[in-house]
């Protein structure tokens, strides 16, 4: 079932790393991937790995959570992998056979991309999974207000991002109501030739955009009659603080980046 | 006794299994309907009603237990599942938002035209539902999107009639119309349930409306049935049902009113004629009690 897409999903809980200020989550994560891509040795790409584990382990989110996140992803991975697999030269050649050379070193970078790509997607998928999305928006909008200088509309460009991110489950939802509604008289989803599939697809996107747009209108009447306005003097009721565990989160994103980089430095 | 036309057998569904949102939303559930019978379904909102029903059409699979049409598993394979479909038809809540087509007429003969049927089949299907639906001539050529709430209501109810269902299932048909768009759409169901003789499962909320119309009510408590019985039976029950978050028709509850003031009516009355038959009843004892 659509349903069951967990992929940018939020997980309520309340450990440290649920409670965690948004914009520390934000940066920290910036700053891991950042990390990632710096970190070219096994010492360092194990330290990074343990610091995520670490982080893993104090949210709670369960390991089936994760993998099931993870799954959407395994084409492009193992897609990674061969590529990596068969275009690596090196010199101690293990294969040759036909138009397949592999090497060593082939097998240790595809070993070493897939690596990366786990370790970036479950960083990420961590943001994700342990901050609502309300929260993420307003740590977005709190980090780009410098920019509000140079006349980016942060405010509205942060509003359309809740606004979008708070209809993404409803249209889910209604997606697979429609779909549903439709099958039971008798429409086909999955069969047939690309035209025939393109043309099925009408009974649900018709209804679908109908409702995508009598619940824009409904929005926009629903806010004005509250006066809403933009983002001119605008207050929140839940105010973000930064509190003594972020600056200690902070704290220990700055120190493995100085970690890594150090390690890098001596060819660790 | 006959065999029953669609059942369950120890029907369990877990939504989103496996993930920290899991939810049982029918737990060993028992159902069955006989041929002719029409069956309202009550509950709170959440008790697992709509699952149950999208189950009996094979839209959603169980989790375990087994769903049987005239006594064949409805998952025993696709053709199957798609056969069944067509013979248990399905009007979801709120079905007007799944129009799409340019006419009403169109709309209607979506199913039809799934079946594969001919031509002037679909043509006879799609002006037979239409009639019973209660949709004038002259609208199956608008587009559906100019019609009012009601009218859109009774379009879709008819792109599921023209599939001439043995069995029709109907989530909420009335929710959210006005006294007299409800009124016409129950008389329009149960002009339907008397020319097909086919099997009416009618969920709804409205205590008044089902104690009229149903020949059977199962009612759901937490996705597991709490009673089943007739709606004398089930009425009777006030107490238990309250408890369930489900209320008594306002009839029966004069009538218990009534007796608790002394009186000796039948408290199980559920529709005006009962309770006025009740009542004269009353008089005429009273008045020969003084003779
Ligand atoms: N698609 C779904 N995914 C997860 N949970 C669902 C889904 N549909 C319904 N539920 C849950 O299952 C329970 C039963 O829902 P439903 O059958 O719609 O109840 P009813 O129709 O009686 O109001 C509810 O608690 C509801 O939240
Ligand atoms: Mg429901």
């Amino acid at each position: 079932m659509l349903k069951d897409i967990t992929l940018g999903q939020y997980f309520p809980g309340d450990t440290v790393i649920h409670s965690l200020d948004p914009r520390t989550k934000l940066i920290m994560t910036v700053v891991y991937i950042v990390v990632l891509f710096i970190a070219g040795s096994w010492v360092s790409y194990g330290l990074v790995a343990a610091f995520l584990v670490l982080c893993v382990a104090l949210s709670k989110i369960r390991l089936k959570t994760i993998l099931s996140g993870l799954k959407p992803l395994i084409l492009i991975m193992v897609l990674t992998g061969i590529l990596n697999l068969f275009y690596q030269k090196g010199e101690r050649l293990l294969v040759d056979w036909w138009i397949f050379h592999i090497y060593l070193e082939g097998i240790v970078k595809a070993f070493f991309m897939i690596t990366r790509i786990l370790l970036l997607i479950t960083g990420t998928l961590l943001l994700t999974y342990t901050t609502a999305p309300i929260r993420l928006t307003d740590g977005l909008e709190s980090l780009m207000n410098p920019l509000k200088k140079l006349r980016v509309p942060v405010h509205e460009l942060a509003m359309m991002m809740s606004i979008a991110l708070r209809f993404i489950p409803t249209l889910i939802e209604e997606t697979d109501k429609i779909m549903s509604a439709q099958k039971a008289r008798g429409a086909d989803f999955d069969s047939g030739g690309l035209m025939r599939k393109a043309k099925s697809l009408l009974p649900l996107l018709i209804p679908l955009f109908v409702g995508a747009f009598r619940r824009a209108d409904e929005l926009a009447v629903a806010m004005e009659s509250r006066c809403y306005h933009g983002g001119q003097g605008r207050t929140r009721m839940k105010q973000l603080v930064m509190s003594a565990r972020d600056w200690t989160a902070l704290s220990a994103g700055a120190l493995l980046t100085a970690a890594v980089i150090t390690l890098d430095a001596f060819g660790l | 006794m006959l065999a029953p036309i669609i059942q369950t057998e120890n029907l369990c569904h877990v939504y989103s299994e496996g993930t920290p949102f899991e939810h049982a939303a029918l737990k060993d559930v028992n159902f069955a309907a006989e041929k002719g019978e029409f069956i309202g379904i009550i509950g709170h909102t959440g008790s697992g009603k709509s699952t149950l029903v999208q189950h009996l059409n094979g839209l959603l699979k169980p989790t375990s237990g087994r769903v049987l049409f005239e006594g064949e598993d409805i998952h025993s394979s696709r053709e199957t599942t798609r056969r069944i479909r067509f013979r248990v038809g399905l009007v979801f809540q709120y079905p007007e938002y799944q129009l799409f087509e340019e006419t009403v007429y169109k709309d209607i003969a979506f199913g039809p035209k799934n079946m594969k049927l001919s031509e002037a089949e679909i043509d006879r299907r799609v002006r037979d539902a239409a009639r019973f639906a209660g949709i004038p001539e002259e609208f199956l050529d608008k587009s559906p999107f100019e019609l009012s709430g009601g009218q859109k209501r009774r379009a879709a109810i008819a792109g599921v009639i023209a599939m001439q269902p043995d069995v029709l299932i109907l989530d909420e048909p009335t929710a959210g119309l006005d006294p007299k768009g409800r009124e016409e759409i129950i008389a329009n169901i149960t002009d339907y349930h008397k020319a097909r003789n086919s099997t009416i499962i009618f969920i709804t909320h409205s205590m008044e409306d089902i104690a009229r119309l149903a020949d059977r009510l199962v009612v759901f408590n937490d996705g597991q049935i709490a009673m089943d019985g007739t709606p004398r039976e089930v009425f009777s029950r006030a107490g238990e049902l309250s408890q369930i978050g489900l209320d008594v028709p306002a009839v029966t509850r004069v009538m218990k009113r009534l007796r608790e003031l002394g009186l000796d009516v039948d408290e199980s009355c559920f529709t005006i004629e009962q309770a006025e038959a009740s009542i004269l009843r009353l008089k005429e004892g009273g008045v020969s009690g003084h003779a």
